[in-house]
């Protein structure tokens, strides 16, 4: 499940691929329709926690350090990246407690984020925003005013299985986490 | 304050929406307030909501910038909540949409009593000795006003001290420079005044001035036609976050080409821009200027700490001796520049001795800024200076040194050119012409020399930001500890008797009587005696302009907390009383000295000062055109966030007409409306801070960094500021760090003569060997406390001239462990 996050993306050629403007890719792969949205969690009853789904993800031991692995949640119109970062971090999951998962659109206006594993930081290529993914997700420098979105993951030690079961913080480009 | 993090609601359509203008910095990013019933949201279909986004699906990247920091719940005095969203203005032309990471949080630091705001003062508060007691406005000015007519009437103005603000935006703006100047100056007429940030009422850029420039001399714009920005001691990407940006970023990376073909000149060479920075530090800055550009169009020179001067000369000399001046302009518009270039003669090989950078680079960055264009035409070179500059090494000799060569190369009055200050605060000065001379007294000096009865600072912190710091601090704490004994012992509620005792404290013991306006306790307020509330933008009107002069009203869209008001009409309140306290002892002609304050609003006093500036007999400094007078709250609501760029030429057809350059006709402000160049031989280091560093082997430079605002007055109560920087980051190389046996996120301490201060290790390996950097004006600690006395002939501190020592204290995981110390540059 390799992907974008894994290659550095020089800025104009990013632009000129996406056809001359930043706005698209991030979206790019949509599936479903806003009248879908519309028939579903939006005609809930207000409740004090969003419906999140619970999303199967991949399997711990088929993961590696510092390469991370691309999902949607908790719809198929958000990417998010988890990440094995080799060393237990507050929130990690797993058997070393050192898988993270995170919205890889820029808490600041929604660009993709990519995984500089040098750095060992998610950075935005728009406005140069840098997020630590072993500190929950803190932005270490740049425009966004929040941390960057956590996914809240379970482990199941049965099966190896990781799931994604909520979001702690907004998604950019949302007023709800659940459309 | 949101325990809810995902989720917001959104703005029906029916919501108000007012205008405001960023306070965070100086660009004034344009935004817009949208406010709404509490019980009431807007629905996610585009016409549903006042933002008209579709929210029913996935919004695609830079549609919007909108986080929980954007919105916030409000409640006025009448006790009725609301929702407030604010966010950038796409139409706004200063930052076409764009937030930053200070002007993204602004709905989260107004007023509901709750998280950071909780911390707001809402009352006046009066200290009886052991602690601080709320108090009504009456009791607070009542005694304010006793005590200075105590001391005005029996020692003269001499012994009314001021610290104070000078600034548009945040702390400050037209309304409340005008209330508190015409208080100051022409009311009490003391010139014992410290402004802003500094230790004297000076300016940061006199030799700019006095050579009939002024600092902010061309347009935003301009950054997008320049075919080299040349970035001096500044770190734009951090602390002028849009202007870089929306605005640099364009013409570095070529996407601007377009419209420098459209402002120039037919066959002139038009090519994606260079940039040069100088900085001694990798910045932030340079390494989003090499990722946006590409390395080879970045020069970054690296001179030693406070050789800026010998750089620009030696560029001087040698663009002069290429022939890469302009001979028309010096003959025609300029006075003394024979005389300047002999004097500020500096062959490249000695400039290089001097700042350590390479003969190569030197003529490297002469050919990038001042060689002709391929097409035969002059460069068009933006010259923008900030702190390592203005808080450089001799600021009035180093910043002549650089006006002096983007004259002599005509850089300015082009498009795409400009000798610029890239800015702190918005602008927004108007006042009575300060009474004292120039030098200005030296008014830290003088506290520490026991002078002064009574220290009124208005919404300033020196405890933060002066230099020699420490050394200030123990004293002003000092004195006022006499003060609070004398208040202990006297009843609080009998003015009279009160001041009386206030009075021998201060002038038979010693004791200093500390008022201080502001939002919040400051450090230094909470040392003091009275604190009254004053109100920022959102709660007040108020006008300031931004680096560009692009002047704007930010609408008063909620109450101040508590009974805070606008610091003008605080200013007008102890006016009123003077005034009242001495007709009752029927002396009319102090009276009239505290006529003129009859305002009940924030327009009042820009009436009063902006519009009326030296017209009818009223003589103002700042920005006091007979145009202003075409300027009112109306026209400026009218001309929303892009407002009007003084100053103002006309009024026609409903709009108000700006200036872009301001000396498009060449006429500058000089009594012969010629440039009057001033010889800056490079001359060495200010001596107290020479001395520092021939004794201690780091440099302690000292600066922003991007998510902390000023003092922290807000910052430091919000946690993904404070969070970030719990105590001041001091950036270090690692092997330095590995000698002194520091790793991240452990407390070192920096010592030398004048101080002592502790910060928290920043392992970074960009920074210099035997530099570091640490964060300026933190309330945790003070990077000031180190600083020396140097200060230049205007008494403009060498702030960044600190050298000193440093051993590892320790470490305390309370601190460091929720603190990333990963790299700070993007590459």
């Amino acid at each position: 499940m390799r992907h974008w996050l894994n290659r550095r993306i020089d800025r104009r050629r990013f632009l000129k691929a996406s056809g001359g403007t930043a706005a698209g890719l991030a979206v790019a792969g949509c599936t479903v329709t806003a009248e879908e949205q519309q028939g579903t969690a939006q005609q809930e009853a207000p409740k004090a926690t969003l419906p999140y789904p619970r999303t199967a993800i991949a399997r711990a031991s088929e993961l590696t350090v510092d390469e991370p692995v691309t999902f949607n949640y908790p719809d198929e119109q958000s990417p998010c990246a988890l990440l094995k970062t080799g060393r237990p971090v507050d929130g990690g999951v797993g058997p070393e407690g050192d898988i993270v998962a995170y919205s890889t659109l820029c808490s600041h206006m929604g660009m993709p984020l990519t995984y500089d594993a040098e750095a060992r930081t998610f950075k935005c290529f728009e406005h140069f925003s840098i997020f630590d993914p072993e500190l929950r997700g803190q932005q270490v420098c740049g425009q966004a005013t929040d941390d960057l979105p956590r996914i809240q993951l379970t482990y199941d030690e049965s099966s190896d299985e990781l799931s994604a079961i909520g979001v702690a913080g907004l998604i950019y480009g949302r007023a709800s986490n659940i459309l | 304050m949101q325990s809810v993090t995902d989720r917001i609601p959104l703005p029906p359509v029916s919501a108000e929406k007012r205008q405001l203008v960023c306070h965070f910095c100086i660009v004034g990013c344009g935004y817009y307030v949208y406010k709404w019933p509490i019980n009431a949201e807007g629905g996610r279909r585009p016409e549903e909501n006042a933002l008209g986004l579709d929210f029913t699906i996935q919004l695609g990247a830079m549609q919007t910038s909108l986080s929980p920091q954007m919105v916030n719940t409000i409640e006025e005095r009448d006790g009725q909540q609301y929702n407030i969203m604010i966010v950038p203005d796409r139409e706004c032309v200063v930052n076409q949409g764009l937030s930053s990471t200070r002007g993204g949080q602004l709905a989260s630091v107004m007023y509901n009593g709750q998280g950071a705001s909780a911390n707001r003062l809402e009352h006046p508060h009066l200290h009886t000795g052991d602690d601080w007691v709320a108090v009504g406005w009456e009791q607070a000015i009542g005694l304010y006003a006793r005590l200075t007519k105590r001391v005005l009437d029996r020692e003269g103005p001499d012994q009314l001290f001021f610290n104070l603000f000078d600034h548009g935006g945040a702390g400050g703006g037209f309304e409340d420079t005008w209330g508190t100047g015409k208080l100051i100056f022409s009311g009490l007429n003391t010139k014992m005044v410290r402004i802003h940030n500094r230790p004297a009422y000076n300016s940061e850029c006199h030799a700019s001035r006095d050579m009939g420039i002024h600092e902010l001399n061309n347009s935003y714009l301009d950054a997008e036609l320049a075919d080299v920005i040349l970035c001096l001691g500044g770190n734009s990407y951090e602390t002028q976050s849009n202007w870089f940006l929306v605005h640099w970023v364009p013409d570095i990376d070529g996407s601007s080409n377009a419209k420098k073909r459209e402002y120039f000149e037919s066959g002139e060479t038009a090519e994606p821009g260079r940039i040069i920075i100088v900085d001694p530090r990798r910045t932030p800055t340079v390494a989003v200027a090499e990722e946006v550009a590409g390395a080879e169009r970045v020069l970054h020179l690296q001179p030693h700490p406070g050789t800026d001067q010998a750089l620009f000369n030696s560029l001087l000399t040698y663009a002069y001796d290429q022939g890469w001046h302009d001979a028309e302009l010096i003959e025609r518009h300029t006075r003394g520049f024979d005389e300047a270039m002999r004097a500020n003669r500096l062959s490249l090989e000695a400039c290089s001795r001097i700042t350590g950078i390479d003969e190569a680079d030197l003529r490297k960055a002469a050919e990038w800024a001042y060689a002709p264009k391929p097409s035969g035409h002059r460069p068009r070179a933006l010259h923008a200076y900030e702190k390592g500059i203005i808080w450089g090494n001799n600021n009035y000799r180093t910043q002549a040194a650089l006006v002096d060569l983007a004259v002599a190369t005509h850089n300015v009055n082009r498009r795409g050119t400009g000798v610029v200050r890239m800015g702190g605060h918005q602008e927004g000065y108007i006042r009575p012409p300060y009474p004292g001379g120039r030098p200005a007294p030296y008014i830290d000096e003088e506290i520490l020399a026991g002078n002064g009865r009574m220290l009124t600072v208005w919404a300033c912190n020196a405890f933060q930001t002066t230099n020699d710091a420490e050394r200030y601090r123990k004293e002003v704490v000092r004195r006022s500890q006499i003060v609070r004994r004398a208040m202990a012992q006297a009843n609080p509620y009998d003015l009279d008797a009160l001041a009386d005792a206030i009075d021998r404290a201060v002038t038979e013991e010693g004791g200093l009587f500390i008022t201080t306006i502001d939002l919040y306790t400051t450090k230094i307020g909470q040392h003091g005696h009275l604190m009254l509330p004053g109100a920022h933008p959102g709660e007040r009107d108020l006008t300031a302009m931004n680096g560009e002069r692009r002047m704007r009203l930010s609408e008063q869209f909620m109450d101040p907390p508590g009974s805070a008001k606008a610091d003008c009409l605080i200013a007008a309140h102890m006016a009123n009383e003077l005034r009242a306290l001495y007709e009752a002892e029927g002396n009319a002609e102090m009276a009239e000295r505290f006529a003129g304050f009859d305002w009940a609003a924030p327009e009042d006093a820009f009436e009063d000062g902006f519009r009326r500036a030296n017209q009818e007999g009223s003589e103002a400094s700042g920005h006091g055109d007979a145009n202003n007078r075409l300027v009112t709250y109306d026209r400026l609501r009218a001309m929303g966030n892009n407002g009007v760029q003084l100053p103002v030429k006309e009024y026609r057809d409903g709009e108000l007409i700006g200036t872009e350059m301001p000396y498009g006709s060449y006429e500058f402000d000089t009594e012969d409306g010629k440039v009057h160049f001033i010889p800056a031989p490079w001359e060495g280091f200010l001596e107290a801070a020479a001395e520092q560093k021939q004794k201690y082997p780091f440099w302690i430079n000292n600066g922003r960094t991007n998510q902390i605002w000023q003092s922290a007055y807000h910052d430091r109560y919000i946690d993904f500021r404070r969070g970030r920087y719990p105590l001041a980051p001091l950036e270090i190389h690692p092997d330095d760090a590995a000698e002194l046996g520091v790793d991240n996120g452990d407390i070192v301490e920096v010592r030398n003569d004048y101080g002592t201060v502790h910060a928290l290790a920043y392992l970074e390996p960009d920074i210099p060997r035997g530099q570091t950097f640490m964060m300026f004006g933190y309330p945790y600690n003070v990077a000031g406390d180190i600083t020396t006395p140097a200060v230049d002939e205007n008494i403009v501190p060498y702030y960044k001239g600190a050298w000193g020592e440093l051993r590892r204290i320790g470490r305390y995981e309370g601190l460091a462990q929720g603190v990333s110390f990963k790299r700070r540059r993007y590459r």
